[in-house]
């Protein structure tokens, strides 16, 4: 087993490699990196959205009811909504939900290809797949933190309309939370997640598509484990960089 | 003219070409043939690069693939025409996107150039009201025919066709066979037809492989094999009754 692991991850870098050569024409490029902007930056917004408006709220009310203690202030609702959605909600829980979301998209698009032979039919007229198939979703995904600063100013605005409205805190006090030690290398770190992050979602699920051997039934099994281990990369991944450059 | 010299390959313990020689001709629609298994396909993409052989060589009019760089490789494949035998046509483009591919990637001619050489083609396989459908929109005949427009339309000196005919009625393989052909001697492309569909064989068979187990078991053309006493053949061609009462006639009368 150990070395089956061993064997694709060394599969999945020459991938990488490999998604660099033999460039496809610019004319042909440019579309492709703005179809896949399209399915997989713009298509993604609605849903990135709603979560993390609502989950921002949510976070917002639960600090509130957790907050008991009359001596503690109010403004402690706005603080923990802030570093909550900044420093994890936005850049890892939106990422694992795109991993279900982009993540089986890409798997199954490109396993269907490989499927249906479009991916020999590319190779047989000498088109290095690769490059036409993943480099034009890494370049798509370069977009992905700015969908994310969307998320955590979306959240930051959920949590101050829940907590306003439900009656848990002043707009003032939600307000002096907010700005309450903000530490701006916390956002950096945020998005230096967040562009690691955008790596991973566009060439993982793009590899189990691309190497899957099977029919209709396997694009499904390869959608499902890609979204798995692209999960599994992001929390490892996510825990690597925090302690690296967030502790002293 | 592609010359295929003692190839041999194996998936694991599994040898599945035995050690293959032919030559396949230009201007001439060269079937290979032989029962599921036989390794046909591997065969075809062995021939296609897609399988690296294990020994043997496989010369494109002298070119020797073994002995090509990279970027040789993909010079040749450009060289190259397939149809695929699910037509593997990109779902997200339409009709005239899918065949003017080839053109867009490797030609540096104009959109209106492009426009020109598609519309050609399509009139070419006789495709009508097509033009913007997408290939779920369109049925499998008309699909194969976009297949062969896609693969003919930069110009190929090969062109490969795996089960060109599957999938179709008969009417309609027969015109497709029929097309391949008539491309085939017009541009003097060297047409290599994976096949079992004893029609095809008979209609434009000009070269005939049977493969065997991996091996070369006979070849001949359509005339020859009605009169071959190769028993691996005839056990193969002549396995519906339908056949043996044609080929009882064909001996008995001549073709």
């Amino acid at each position: 087993m150990l070395i089956r692991y061993t064997s694709q991850i060394g599969r999945y870098f020459l991938m990488l490699q490999e998604i660099f050569k033999k460039p496809t024409k610019w004319s042909v490029m440019r579309t492709l990196i703005f179809k896949e902007i399209d399915d997989l930056i713009i298509d993604s917004l609605g849903i990135v959205c709603f979560i993390s408006f609502f989950v921002g709220g949510v976070v917002s009310i639960q600090t509130a009811l957790n907050l008991t203690n009359p001596l503690i202030p109010k403004y402690l609702i706005g603080f923990a909504t802030r570093q909550s959605v900044i420093l994890e909600f936005a850049p890892t829980f939106i990422s694992i939900i795109m991993a279900g979301k982009m993540g089986s998209f890409i798997t199954s698009s490109i396993g269907t290809m490989r499927v249906t032979e479009q991916i020999d039919a590319l190779e047989v007229m000498g088109v290095n797949s690769l490059n036409y198939l993943v480099f034009p979703k890494l370049v798509a995904l370069l977009l992905y933190p700015f969908v994310i600063g969307i998320s955590m100013f979306l959240g930051i605005l959920g949590g101050w309309i829940a907590a306003v409205y439900g009656g848990f805190a002043s707009p003032s006090e939600f307000m002096t939370g907010i700005q309450t030690e903000f530490i701006p290398f916390h956002v950096t770190y945020a998005f230096i997640k967040t562009f690691v992050f955008a790596i991973i979602l566009a060439t993982i699920p793009s590899f189990h598509g691309y190497y899957m051997k099977g029919g209709a039934l396997e694009v499904g099994k390869a959608s499902t484990v890609s979204f798995v281990w692209t999960s599994v990369v992001i929390i490892l991944v996510n825990y690597i960089l925090t302690q690296l450059l967030l502790a002293k | 003219m592609i010359e295929v010299k003692d190839i041999k390959k194996s998936f694991g313990d599994q040898m599945v070409l035995k050690g293959i020689s032919t030559t396949l001709d230009a201007g001439k629609t060269n079937l290979i043939i032989g029962q599921s298994g036989s390794g046909k396909t591997v065969f075809l993409k062995s021939l296609l690069g897609i399988h690296q052989v294990d020994s043997g060589t496989i010369s494109f009019d002298g070119r020797i693939y073994s002995d090509m760089s990279d970027d040789e490789r993909r010079e040749l494949r450009t060289e190259i025409g397939m149809v695929f035998q699910g037509s593997a046509l990109f779902d997200s483009m339409t009709v005239e996107e899918n065949i003017g591919f080839p053109l867009k990637m490797f030609t540096n001619k104009t959109k209106k150039e492009i426009k020109e050489r598609v519309d050609f083609v399509i009139d070419r396989v006789h495709l009508v009201n097509a033009h913007t459908k997408k290939p779920s929109e369109i049925s499998g005949g008309m699909q194969k025919r976009v297949a062969i427009a896609r693969a003919i339309v930069n110009n190929p000196r090969y062109l490969f066709c795996d089960e060109p005919n599957s999938g179709l009625d008969p009417k309609t393989a027969i015109v497709i066979d029929n097309l391949i052909q008539e491309i085939t001697k017009e541009y003097n492309i060297t047409t290599v037809i994976n096949t079992h569909d004893m029609n095809s064989v008979m209609e434009i068979g000009d070269k005939i492989v049977f493969l065997k187990n991996g091996l070369k078991a006979w070849e001949g053309d359509k005339t020859q094999i009605f009169k071959t006493d190769n028993e691996a053949v005839t056990d193969f061609v002549y396995s519906s009754e339908l056949f043996k009462k044609v080929r009882e006639a064909v001996l008995k009368e001549g073709l």
